[in-house]
């Protein structure tokens, strides 16, 4: 059975800010992603089509490598932010708990 | 030695391979069969979920299928590498918090419902089947092309060794042979595309060689190319929204494709068998990686083939032809039906000489040919371009180009034989994840949850090893009969995956709100809609009344659909009781995951 919740406060403002900054990385990450693939790769693909990288027209170059490497970068960005903020909850929650015994 | 030798003796090594791993990882309790004891390192489930992602499809005909769309071929590449974003950041985490084995564990236990639960197995199986059929025939094509024999004993042959690993080994046998067979096919596909890109533009780097200049010429291969195209009669390769594929249509199947990965049981269930939270997010990120490997090459080869291909062949005599279109011709992949004048002419129009067999026999095509000669004589007969050009099967089989790159770029015999034990590894690899999802389903889902609850651990590892082996058996047997709707309907998975389980699992973990009632009336709403019009375009002639959206991109509207019933049901139904919430809140944070739940614990808390 998955631990119960602490009946705190303390935990429950730890987990909500937690929770808040989560959903921010992940909104701006989401960005990015609709942005590399569906805009640059599909939306705007005839226009950036005018420019070109590397001996690849822009739109072309964004639908079948760019974006791709958006993707693995994003997720890379992802998992480094998320452990990190993984770590400050965790010693958030420490501090909480050592407060709160004391 | 031959390139048969070559073959037998790859095949031969790589499958004994396979089969001393498997005994190596053989499994004695439920949790390694269904989640590998949930100790796997992230790197090597990465390169697992890569394996298990793969398929002969993505192997063998995606960078033909990129070669003959140009721009369009980029749905593709974007929406099989963009739903790991959305698997990373939405699904991942929370689901290997939450800890069970299966994803109709989760929609379950999240909506407390035994209807949800079923809905989920069904869409499980259904989708599962469907797609490792395709595998099967794979895996019995590549064996009668290389070794000539019968296709039927070729999936014989796959039936037996994936029989064999994953009865005794489960996920654990399963992934690590995934591991192994990870290093086989991506060895087998950069191999050649880095010797042909070295061969026509002196760059060692396929993606930078694509962009590069002919070395013969100097001219940018990808501007040769469209003068080329302009020249032939072909849309121009790096436009984009040609035809059919307009916008709309490549903005759909794109997110339905990204959806449909990221709601796809057998993708998901590989982030339960890692140790931890932050141990999934690292593997998802390894996964990408590992695929993006092979998905940022096969635009390489696609435009490396279809140069070579065009340049190699248009214009030629018979005598003037490369090696490699004689060997391809016997297979039927490839045919030259000649106008009378002696010179190939490969054409986007009417001129057009390069055809395909399709689902023809070879007696039929061979009849053709002598009815073609009779014509070209003169004396009655039909013209044999007509005839293709109306069957539908203008310019060669797209599998052709990955399996005649080697033999273009003039390679040894052996890579030739190596790239037959990689489709032979993207296929058995990707057959036996989607096996393990079907035996999950029935035997941990529907058997243990539903069924028979006090069934004890020897007797539900014996339930899951004999489902697995029945599934086997079923797979192959649809791999040797293949029911006509097989290959058109793996596309359309990935609509059926979109339009069910993404919003539910997603939605299950972002709202607290959001309870049984309106969820399995979304999951209903969104799989019958997305079911209801492909099948309707496919077979009813039905036209496509909602926007010109194609069967291919509806998953995308099915999708919508199904997030716009649940969230508008949600007001007027109950939130989900304490429990769930309690549930909620504990996927969401990532303290206390440790070892994941025993099995019988997780029973405990229904």
């Amino acid at each position: 059975m998955p631990p119960p919740h602490a009946p705190d406060g303390a935990k429950e403002t730890a987990a909500h800010s937690y929770w808040r900054k989560n959903l921010r990385i992940m909104a701006v990450l989401l960005l990015i992603w609709a942005a590399a693939g569906l805009g640059a790769g599909v939306l705007f693909a005839d226009t950036l089509n005018q420019w070109s990288l590397g001996g690849y027209p822009l739109g072309f170059w964004f639908a079948q490598q760019g974006s791709i490497i958006v993707f693995v970068i994003l997720i890379l960005v992802y998992a480094l932010l998320m452990n990190r903020l993984d770590r400050e909850h965790h010693e958030d929650l420490e501090r909480e708990r050592a407060g709160g015994g004391a | 030695m031959s390139i048969k030798a070559w073959t037998f003796l790859f095949v031969g090594v790589t499958f004994t391979l396979y089969l001393v791993i498997a005994w190596l990882a053989r499994v004695r309790d439920t949790k390694g069969f269904y989640v590998a004891g949930q100790g796997i390192p992230a790197a090597a489930n990465g390169m697992a979920t890569a394996a298990d992602w793969m398929s002969a499809a993505s192997f063998i005909s995606m960078a033909g299928l990129i070669s003959t769309l140009g721009y369009a071929g980029g749905m593709y590449l974007m929406g099989w590498t963009g739903g790991y974003v959305l698997l990373a950041l939405l699904l991942a985490p929370y689901l290997r918090k939450f800890g069970h084995f299966t994803v109709p564990d989760f929609i379950g236990d999240r909506y407390r419902s035994d209807t949800a639960r079923l809905v989920a197995v069904i869409c499980a199986v259904f989708v599962s089947f469907t797609y490792v059929a395709g595998q099967m025939r794979g895996v019995g094509i590549v064996f009668s092309r290389f070794l000539e024999v019968d296709v039927a004993v070729g999936v014989y042959v796959g039936v037996g060794i994936v029989f064999v690993y994953a009865t005794l080994g489960g996920m654990k046998g399963i992934t690590w042979t995934q591991v192994a067979q990870y290093w086989v096919l991506i060895t087998a596909f950069l191999t050649p595309a880095i010797a042909i890109s070295l061969d026509l533009t002196g760059s060692a780097i396929p993606q930078v060689g694509l962009g590069s200049a002919l070395s013969e010429e100097g001219t940018l291969l990808l501007e040769k190319l469209n003068q080329i195209h302009a020249d032939l009669g072909f849309s121009s390769y790096t436009e984009p929204f040609i035809g059919s594929w307009d916008k709309l249509n490549v903005f759909c199947v794109t997110l339905a494709l990204m959806a449909g990965t990221a709601g796809l049981p057998h993708v998901i269930v590989r982030f339960y068998t890692v140790k931890s939270v932050s141990a999934a997010r690292w593997s998802a990120f390894w996964a990408l990686l590992f695929i993006s490997l092979l998905y940022l090459t096969a635009p390489a080869i696609g435009g490396f083939a279809r140069y070579a291909m065009l340049d190699g062949l248009h214009g030629k005599t018979a005598s003037e032809l490369p090696a490699w279109f004689e060997t391809w011709e016997q297979t039927g992949l490839i045919l030259w039906m000649d106008d009378g004048d002696g010179t190939l002419a490969y054409t986007g129009d009417e001129r057009n000489e390069i055809f395909r067999s399709g689902a023809m026999s070879t007696a039929a095509i061979g009849e053709l040919k002598q009815r073609h000669a009779q014509w070209l004589r003169g004396n009655g007969g039909e013209d044999g371009r007509v005839v293709l050009r109306q069957a539908g099967l203008s310019g060669p089989d797209r599998d052709i180009i990955v399996l005649a790159t080697p033999e273009m770029a003039g390679l040894a015999r052996w890579i030739i034989a190596f790239v037959a034990a990689g489709g032979l590894a993207a296929a058995l690899s990707t057959a036996s994840g989607l096996l393990l999802v079907i035996s999950s389903s029935v035997a941990h889902d529907l058997y243990f949850r539903m069924i028979n609850p006090k069934a004890s651990e020897e007797r539900r590892l014996l339930v899951g090893r004999g489902v697995i082996g029945v599934a086997v058996i079923i797979a192959g047997i649809l791999g040797i009969y293949p029911p006509g709707f097989v290959s058109q309907v793996v596309a359309f998975a990935f609509g059926l995956a979109a339009s069910s389980f993404f919003p539910v699992i997603v939605l299950g973990i972002f709202s607290v709100r959001v309870g049984t009632v309106p969820a399995v009336a979304g999951m209903i709403a969104g799989i019958s809609f997305t079911a209801f019009y492909i099948l309707g375009s496919v077979y009813g002639g039905m036209s496509s009344w909602a926007f010109g959206i194609g069967p291919q991109g509806i998953g995308t509207v099915g999708m919508l659909v199904n997030f716009a019933v649940t969230l508008g049901l949600t007001p007027f139904f109950p939130a989900p009781d304490q429990t769930v919430q309690e549930l909620i809140q504990s996927i969401r944070e990532p303290e206390g995951v440790g070892p994941a739940l025993n099995i019988d614990d997780s029973v405990e808390a229904d």
